[in-house]
């Protein structure tokens, strides 16, 4: 079988349909259990109550915004270095899901430190340099939505997503240091607690939903991105747009 | 050929004057505000100094980075410059040099002055000339990639600001560091040498991001 045929948008769009059940419905059961697991199974915390529940969702969240930036820019750069359009494509629908479960995590971040820091917002190098992901994704969405012209949009997009990509490290860098200089300011995380097995699980489990919705909704997302920027192909006349 | 573009750009900023004031007072203007919006106690102003004085440098030098290459794109100079045999790296290089004299130097030089308004220790004072010149060509060379990528769109003035001011962060961190470690009583060395290496950093990366994201816009 020839897989280099579904790089053209064309035959991907059907593969695309077929596939998003198989991510949707493993992602909603996975979402279930996983809530099932996180609420009734694992232990009340007797530091932080039940407070702490909302890590379920709140650490998934805050790996797939980081990986999904990797992931986008590898696209864009596939896209930009062979000029293929899926891949670029596959940019633009990812950005969206990452800068979605970035905020999510920035606001159940903030849910959380209230009742366990006292505070909702305070300025620690994770959640500093989260909120400036949060920023990059923003800044390369409104750069795409900016230029008309898609081919432009794909390929400036993608010189800015290595850019990022480059300096996220960078970023991550100074604005650990940039805390650690700045002590007072800072609040410790509580003590590194054992994590009881169930917590565990629930929180694998919701990375698992995470990741399979993030794939469901990304190819339906493709599937728009693919009708909007091929109207104008004949193959595509008898889609209902 | 960089020398000629250098060459070229210093003498048509030279022809528009105003401009090169308009970027210094508005540096002047911003770093101003801070002090009637906090209020006049020394000792506030002076921890908050380093921080504000770098904040409205990174905001003036943002301001005049729509002119870095939009006057060229718009008489086509830009399309010739790129059909030279020269490498495109150059003609990169050349105006973003270009930019940071007419626009960058102009900060740094006027920045002891700033800084007495928040009794800043002499001292200091050559800390944060020192960081600033270290830290503009960051500054001008992250900023050029913006500036290559919104050329010619609608709203790119707004739109190269949240493209450019966080990856600008890191320089921000650096510089404003050091002046601030220079005010506690502590050496600014680490800081600046880290600004040094972001600044040779960026020197190698962005004009190649630069070039290409120009060669997408113009094309």
């Amino acid at each position: 079988m020839n897989l280099y045929k579904y790089a053209s948008p064309a035959t991907f769009y059907p593969l695309a349909g077929k596939m998003i059940p198989w991510f949707a419905i493993p992602s909603a059961i996975l979402f279930a259990v996983g809530m099932y697991v996180g609420f009734f199974v694992a232990p009340t915390d007797f530091q932080q109550g039940d407070a702490y529940r909302i890590i379920f969702i709140h650490v998934p969240a805050a790996w797939m915004g980081m990986f999904l930036y990797v992931l986008m820019a590898i696209y864009a750069g596939i896209g930009w270095a062979f000029n293929a359009r899926l891949a670029s494509m596959m940019a633009s629908a990812l950005a969206i899901t990452g800068a979605m479960f970035t905020l999510l995590s920035l606001v159940t971040g903030a849910l959380w430190g209230k009742p366990t820091w006292g505070t909702y917002w305070a300025w620690d190098a994770r959640m500093t340099s989260t909120l400036i992901l949060l920023f990059l994704y923003i800044g390369f969405i409104s750069l795409q939505s900016a230029i008309d012209d898609t081919r432009r949009a794909d390929r400036a997009g993608a010189v800015l997503a290595l850019v990022g990509v480059i300096n996220v490290p960078i970023i991550y860098f100074s604005v650990q240091w940039w805390n650690t200089l700045h002590q007072g300011a800072s609040i410790r995380i509580l003590g590194k607690p054992t994590i009881a097995a169930p917590m565990l699980a629930a929180m694998l489990i919701m990375l698992a939903a995470c990741w399979f919705y993030s794939v469901a909704i990304v190819l339906i997302r493709l599937r728009c991105i693919i009708l909007e920027r091929e109207q104008n192909a004949s193959r595509f006349a008898e889609v209902n747009v | 050929m960089l020398r000629w573009i250098v060459w070229r750009d210093l003498t048509l900023a030279w022809r528009r004057r105003a401009d090169i004031l308009s970027t210094v007072f508005f540096f002047i203007i911003v770093v101003s505000l801070f002090p009637l919006g906090i209020g006049p106690e020394t000792e506030l102003l002076r921890s908050i100094a380093p921080g504000v004085i770098w904040v409205a440098a990174l905001l003036a030098s943002m301001l005049s980075l729509n002119r870095l290459f939009a006057n060229d794109h718009q008489d086509g100079t830009l399309e010739q410059l790129l059909l030279t045999p020269q490498p495109v790296f150059m003609v990169v290089l050349g105006k973003v040099l270009a930019h940071w004299i007419v626009s960058e130097i102009p900060l740094v030089l006027i920045a002891p002055l700033v800084g007495l308004q928040f009794d800043i220790p002499n001292d200091t004072l050559w800390i944060l000339v020192l960081s600033l010149l270290i830290g503009t060509p960051v500054l001008s060379l992250i900023g050029s990639v913006g500036a290559a990528l919104t050329l010619g769109l609608r709203g790119g003035g707004v739109l190269i600001s949240i493209l450019v001011l966080p990856l600008y962060i890191p320089a921000l961190i650096f510089g404003a560091g050091a002046v601030e470690a220079s005010i506690m009583g502590t050496t600014p060395a680490p800081h600046l040498y880290l600004l040094g290496a972001s600044a040779i950093v960026s020197l190698i990366f962005s004009p190649w991001a630069t070039a290409a994201a120009l060669r997408i816009s113009v094309e």
